[in-house]
């Protein structure tokens, strides 16, 4: 068992399954000699060499495409987008061809593909720096769409997109790589897909969440206690697959639900939950389902006032957990 | 044309007939389909006459069983080459449940066969380009001496997917082949509203030769492509080579012509039709005679009539499979 932050057990569990399958190769902007502008890759050029990590050109259709070729081959390709923000010359690559491959050939080809992308805010990084992506992603069948918000589930989350058949967006919270730690066991573990983490347990009310925002809401959900309300909190680590057993399980018992992102409210992560929430478990709820999102607003804005405007934080979390749990 | 140019190239007599059948067998298969959706009994056709000769011709310089085909969707002919059989072209055309390309999910005319190495292809233009580069740079990290082939119109030429595919090609040395079917028309519009320079002169700027030669000749096709193949499987890298050439048909059954191409053009292009060309080229070495092409063509258009019936006659696919292979190991609703 180590400490580390969560770019360092991305960083490891990267060079270690490597080292451990040379059919694992990296590839994307900048992840050669820089070691990747997060330093994810750092240090791997030289240990594995250029042709199992590929410095490409700068063009995302190029990077998304080329992996599933290499995948289309048996290798075992993990690419890096170097923003979320600019995943998207690579979107029909992605949407159109890694997601329908096994559907389209009727189960004859696959593509065990990882894309990693760095994504969401609250790091200054303004429209084109900041952007939750999920939601588009998530809506398309045959991807998988994951984000891990703790050291030990990126470990456990990557080894298992590593080893999984079909193609998986691997998202990464920006601000959680140096922000968040925790321990690390040292060795080789999965964390299966399609299983939240209930991370407090609570009787008054359920908040659903992942990525960075889900480390907002366990604080606030401990503000929450020292006045005696006990809020669940569900982190979801996997969009798709989505584990409804957990949250509408919880849901029923606490009988309150609030879903918290960072994407735009509209059409996001929270509408599914929320319509999941309505179809199944309804007569449960005491209160409506509160959705706590981003505004209608094309992206996250830069200046820190603005930011701080768009970004839900643990103050506005918790008001609403408050607002939420007095229904 | 020398009498023994197909022995300069390495091609021996039963190559030639076996080209021959296989352009015959395409041009029978275009002309039944296209009958079929007339008729009413096919929704939609992708037809390949007039591309036989390129197609025919590139494909024949692969090697079945270790090299990979990545096409796009008007080389029935091609695919021919690569493994598939009359009967699986119309399977696909009728979406049934054997069709070995989709079992009956995709449009006709989207091919693919993990067995065959023919990798499955989609409808957006030139995504296939980058999957040749992906595949071609895994079998250069594997040591292998396959080689990957990937063909497009010459409308393909202004995707970015397809500049990818060429760059990192280029940078990396790739055992790949670019072939570019020019036809002249992506759907309507003309080659002169689509390429600035030429498509072969594109070569240039990815650090690969590219060669320009006559579509309609099946054995300069060959002869090009060939080449090719071997510099890539030497280790020299990529090439382009593009194929000019004319389709006979509408782009698709869906589209009409008549609205941008007149009919005397295409009487002309259909002079230059590469069947007649290359019975022409069988007879001056002696190789056959008008009694040989009569048996051929009937032996060919038996079998595609054939095969055509039996594929209307099978099976469509359960819809409780429709659901299938989504994901490995996940379930859908």
């Amino acid at each position: 068992m180590t400490e580390k932050n969560v770019v360092t057990a991305i960083h490891d569990t990267l060079q270690d399954e490597m080292k451990r399958d040379d059919r694992v190769v990296v590839l994307g902007e900048d992840v050669g000699a820089r070691g990747g502008v997060f330093r994810v890759t750092m240090g791997f050029v030289d240990e594995f060499g250029e042709d199992r990590v590929i410095d490409t050109p700068l063009d995302e259709c190029l990077i998304a495409g080329v992996a599933i070729g290499l995948a289309l081959d048996d290798l075992r390709p993990v690419a890096e987008m170097q923003f979320a923000d600019f995943i998207f010359p690579g979107f029909q690559q992605i949407v159109q061809e890694a997601a329908r491959i096994r559907y389209r050939s009727n189960g004859d080809f696959g593509v065990p593909m990882v894309i990693r992308a760095p994504w969401g805010g609250g790091v200054h990084g303004a429209l084109y720096h900041s952007q939750s992506i999920e939601a588009f992603f998530a809506h398309v069948p045959g991807l998988k769409v994951v984000v891990p918000s703790t050291p030990y589930d990126a470990k456990g989350m990557l080894i298992q997109a590593i080893e999984d058949q079909d193609p998986v967006l691997y998202l990464e919270h920006k601000k959680t790589y140096r922000l968040i730690k925790g321990e690390v066991p040292d060795e080789r573990y999965t964390v299966e897909f399609g299983k939240a983490a209930v991370r407090r347990e609570g009787s008054d009310l359920t908040c659903i969440s992942y990525g960075l925002m889900h480390h907002y809401c366990v604080e606030a959900a401990e503000r929450l206690a020292k006045d005696g309300i006990d809020a669940e909190v569900i982190d979801l680590r996997s969009i798709y697959p989505l584990d409804s057993e957990a949250i509408l399980s919880s849901v029923s018992k606490t009988g309150k639900a609030m879903v918290v992102y960072e994407d735009n409210k509209f059409l996001g992560v929270g509408a599914e939950v929320a319509a999941q929430i309505s179809e199944s478990v309804l007569f449960d709820l005491d209160a409506p389902v509160v959705r706590l999102g981003g505004a209608h607003i094309p992206a996250m804005p830069y200046a820190p006032t603005l930011e701080k405007w768009f970004l839900p934080d643990v103050d506005r979390i918790e008001q609403h957990m408050r607002k939420l749990a007095e229904f | 044309m020398s009498k023994d140019l197909h022995t300069d190239l390495g091609l021996k007599e039963e190559d030639l007939i076996e080209m021959y059948r296989y352009m015959l067998l395409a041009r029978y298969c275009d002309e039944r389909q296209w009958g079929l959706n007339r008729q009413g009994k096919a929704p939609f056709v992708v037809p390949v006459s007039g591309h036989e000769a390129a197609q025919v011709g590139s494909g024949w310089a692969f090697e079945k069983g270790k090299d990979v085909f990545c096409p796009y969707y008007r080389d029935m002919a091609l695919m021919l080459v690569a493994g598939l059989t009359p009967k699986d072209v119309f399977l696909g055309l009728f979406g049934k449940k054997d069709d070995p390309s989709s079992g009956g999910r995709q449009m006709p005319a989207h091919w693919g066969s993990k067995a065959r190495n023919i990798i499955t292809g989609s409808s957006p233009i030139a995504t296939q380009c980058l999957h040749a580069a992906g595949i071609a740079y895994s079998k250069k990290y594997k040591q292998s001496d396959a080689v990957v082939g990937t063909w497009f119109g010459e409308g393909g030429t202004s995707e970015g997917d397809w500049h990818g595919a060429m760059n990192f090609a280029g940078i990396h040395k790739l055992p790949l082949v670019f072939v570019c079917e020019n036809n002249q028309y992506a759907i309507s519009v003309h080659e002169s509203k689509q390429v600035a320079g030429s498509v072969h002169g594109r070569a240039a700027g990815y650090g690969m030769p590219g060669q320009l030669g006559d579509g309609n000749d099946l054995l300069e096709a060959y002869r090009l492509t060939k080449e090719a193949v071997d510099r890539a499987r030497a280790g020299e890298g990529p090439s382009l080579i593009e194929l000019r050439t004319y389709r006979f048909y509408s782009h698709t059954s869906d589209d009409d012509d008549r609205t941008y191409r007149t009919k005397e053009e295409v009487d002309e292009a259909k002079a230059k039709d590469p069947i007649p060309r290359f019975e022409t080229y069988l007879k001056s070495v002696d190789l056959i005679d008008d009694a040989k092409i009569e048996e051929i063509r009937e032996q060919s258009k038996t079998q595609v009539a054939e095969d055509a019936k039996e594929a209307e006659a099978a099976d469509f696919p359960d819809p409780i499979d429709a659901a299938s292979h989504v994901y490995a190991d996940l379930e859908v609703e």
